[in-house]
C-alpha cells in the first residue's frame, strides 16, 4: 500500500509538472505578441524571432550545463560546502533520458535511489526549470528591440537563462542553497531569483546599447514612440498572466510527506511546499496572484490614467512585487504590496529614462527588475522571524538577508551582462548600424517579401484573359 | 519574533492553522481593502472626469469627429 501510495505520488506529481510546462509556453506567446505589438513595421519579423529563439538556445544549453548547475552549486561552492556530486543532471547520465525505476546491469552513474525519485520527475522538473530560464532570457528582449543585433541578444540569452539565473537559484531557490541557510533569503515565486536577475541584465545590456534614435530630443528630454499596436501589445501580456498561473503552481511541490522532507515536520500529514519544502498550499498562491494581480492593475490604472500598456504591465508588477511572500501572505496584504509597488516602479522607470537616458523600450527592468527587487525586500520585512526551511539550523527569514539577496539578483544579472555586453560592443557584434536601424532591421526580408509579392501578382495578372 | 508566530517547522501540521502574517489584524486588512477599492473609484472618477472635460474642450469645429466617424476602422 505504502510503494502505491508513493507510486501515485510520483505519477502525480510528474503529471502537474508537466501540465505547468504546458501553461509556461504561453508566457513566450505572450512575449513575442507583446514585442511585436511594441515594435514599429519594420522591425517586426527580427523582433519576433529575435525573442523566439531563445526558445531553442536555452534548451539545448540548459540540457547541456544548465541543469546541472542547479545541483552543483547550493554551497557556493566554497560558502557552505563544495560543488555538489550530482550526476543525474550530467548530460550524459542515463537519468537525463527516457528511464524506469530499475538500474541496468552495468549501467553507469545510475544509483538505485536516484533511479527511484529521477525516472519520472527528471525530464518534468528539468522542463518546468527550463521554462523559468527561457522567461529570464525573454525578459530582457523586449527591451532592445529595433537596434539590438539578434546575435547579441542570443548570446546574452544563454548567459542569464542557462548560467547566471540557474545560478541564483541554485543559492537562494533550493532547499539546501547557501544564501537560504545563512541569511534567510525567502523568494516563493522568484521575485528575485527570476525578475530581479532579469532587470538588472536589461539595464545593464541598454547601458551598453543606447537608446534608438529618435528617442531623445537635442535637449535631451525623452520622445513618445509609441506601440504600433496596442491591441496584440495588452493580449501578449494577458497570455502572460495566463502563462503565470503554471509559473507559480511550479514554485510548488504539489505534494509530499514529512518523512520524504526529512526536515524537522513531525507528524504523518502530507503538504505541498515551496521550493524550500517548506509547508504552504495551492490555494495560498491562488489568492495572493490573483489579489496582488488586481492591485496591481488598479494601481497601474491610476497611476498611468487609464493607459492600456502600462495598465497590464502594472498587473504584471503587481504578481511579481508580491511573489517573494505569495505562498503566505494574506491576500489583501498581497493586494496592497501589488497596488504600491507598481507604482512606485512606474515613477522610477520615467525617472531613470529622464535622468540617464535609458530607453527601455518595454519597461521590463521597471517591471521586471525593480518590481522583483522590491518585492523580495517588502517579504524580508513582512515575513520577519518565520522560518526560512523545515530544517534545523537555517537562518530565519529578515529584512537584511532578503535587502543583500535583492541586491545580490540584481547585481548577478548587471555585472556579468555589462561585461558581455562591452565586450561585444568592442568587436561591433552589439548594435546595427545607424542604417540599418533607420531602415528597419526587416529592411531585407521585406525587399524579398515585396518581391515575391509582385513576382507571384505578375504571374497571376498575365492569365488573366 | 515571527510575523506569523511561527519560529520553527518542527511541529505536526495537523496542529497548524493560519500561517500569514498579522494575523489578529484581519479586520484592520480587510478595512484597508475597501479604503482601496473605494478610494480607487474616487480617484477613477476624479480621471474620467477631467478627462470628457478635455474632450468636451476638444474639436470645436467638429472635422475630427466627422473623420474619425468616416474612418470607421
Amino acid at each position: 500500500m505504502g510503494d502505491q501510495l508513493n507510486a501515485i505520488t510520483t505519477i502525480f506529481t510528474e503529471f502537474y509538472y508537466f501540465v505547468t510546462i504546458v501553461f509556461m509556453f504561453l508566457i513566450h506567446v505572450g512575449f513575442c505578441t507583446y514585442e511585436v505589438g511594441v515594435s514599429r513595421r519594420r522591425n517586426h519579423l527580427k523582433t519576433l524571432m529575435k525573442n523566439a529563439m531563445a526558445i531553442p538556445l536555452v534548451t539545448v544549453t540548459f540540457f547541456l550545463f544548465g541543469w546541472w548547475i542547479y545541483f552543483a552549486f547550493p554551497n557556493g561552492p566554497g560558502i557552505t560546502g563544495g560543488l555538489i556530486t550530482a550526476p543525474y543532471a550530467e548530460p550524459w547520465n542515463p537519468l537525463m533520458a527516457p528511464h524506469l525505476s530499475g538500474v541496468n546491469p552495468g549501467e553507469q552513474g545510475v544509483t538505485p535511489a536516484d533511479a527511484l525519485i529521477w525516472h519520472r520527475l527528471n525530464g518534468v522538473f528539468w522542463g518546468a526549470f527550463l521554462l523559468f530560464s527561457i522567461t529570464t532570457a525573454s525578459i530582457i528582449s523586449g527591451s532592445i528591440i529595433e537596434r539590438a543585433r539578434s546575435g547579441a541578444f542570443w548570446v546574452i540569452a544563454v548567459l542569464v537563462g542557462s548560467v547566471l539565473w540557474i545560478l541564483d537559484a541554485a543559492w537562494g531557490w533550493h532547499p539546501q542553497g547557501w544564501m537560504v541557510k545563512l541569511w534567510g533569503y525567502h523568494d516563493a515565486s522568484a521575485s528575485g531569483v527570476v525578475h530581479a536577475i532579469a532587470g538588472g541584465a536589461a539595464l545593464a545590456f541598454l547601458i551598453a546599447l543606447g537608446p534608438r534614435i529618435g528617442k531623445f530630443r537635442a535637449d535631451g528630454t525623452p520622445r513618445d514612440i509609441p506601440p504600433h499596436n496596442v491591441w496584440l501589445v495588452t493580449i501578449g501580456l494577458f497570455l502572460i498572466y495566463t502563462g503565470f498561473w503554471g509559473f507559480y503552481a511550479a514554485c510548488n511541490i504539489p505534494i509530499i510527506s514529512p518523512a520524504t522532507i526529512a526536515g524537522q515536520i513531525t507528524g504523518e500529514t502530507w503538504t505541498a511546499t515551496n521550493i524550500y519544502l517548506a509547508p504552504t498550499t495551492l490555494s495560498a498562491i491562488t489568492f495572493n496572484f490573483l489579489m496582488s494581480l488586481a492591485g496591481g492593475m488598479m494601481g497601474g490604472y491610476i497611476v498611468s490614467k487609464g493607459d492600456p500598456y502600462w495598465t497590464f504591465s502594472c498587473g504584471l508588477c503587481g504578481i511579481i512585487s508580491a511573489s517573494a511572500g505569495n505562498d503566505l501572505y494574506h491576500p489583501i496584504e498581497a493586494m496592497l504590496i501589488g497596488g504600491i509597488v507598481p507604482v512606485i516602479c512606474y515613477k522610477m522607470h520615467y525617472f531613470v529614462e529622464n535622468r540617464f537616458k535609458i530607453d527601455d523600450a518595454v519597461g521590463a527592468v521597471a517591471v521586471h527588475g525593480y518590481g522583483g527587487f522590491l518585492g523580495v525586500v517588502v517579504a524580508g520585512f513582512m515575513l520577519w522571524g518565520q522560518p526560512s526551511s523545515p530544517y534545523e539550523g537555517f537562518a530565519h527569514i529578515n529584512p537584511l538577508g532578503n535587502f543583500a539577496g535583492a541586491v545580490l539578483m540584481f547585481l548577478l544579472g548587471f555585472i556579468p551582462t555589462l561585461v558581455a555586453c562591452k565586450i561585444m560592443d568592442g568587436m561591433g557584434l552589439l548594435r546595427v548600424p545607424q542604417k540599418v536601424e533607420l531602415e528597419g532591421v526587416d529592411f531585407a526580408l521585406n525587399h524579398a517579401f515585396l518581391a515575391s509579392v509582385r513576382e507571384v501578382g505578375d504571374a497571376e495578372k498575365a492569365m488573366i484573359k | 519574533m515571527s510575523t506569523n508566530g511561527m519560529t520553527s517547522w518542527a511541529v505536526d501540521l495537523k496542529d497548524v492553522g493560519a500561517i500569514y502574517p498579522f494575523q489578529g489584524w484581519e479586520v484592520l486588512l480587510v478595512i484597508l481593502g475597501f479604503i482601496f477599492w473605494i478610494g480607487w473609484h474616487i480617484i477613477q472618477t476624479r480621471q474620467e472626469n477631467e478627462e470628457i472635460a478635455a474632450d468636451m474642450a476638444a474639436d470645436r469645429s467638429g472635422d475630427e469627429t466627422r473623420a474619425s466617424i468616416d474612418r470607421y476602422f
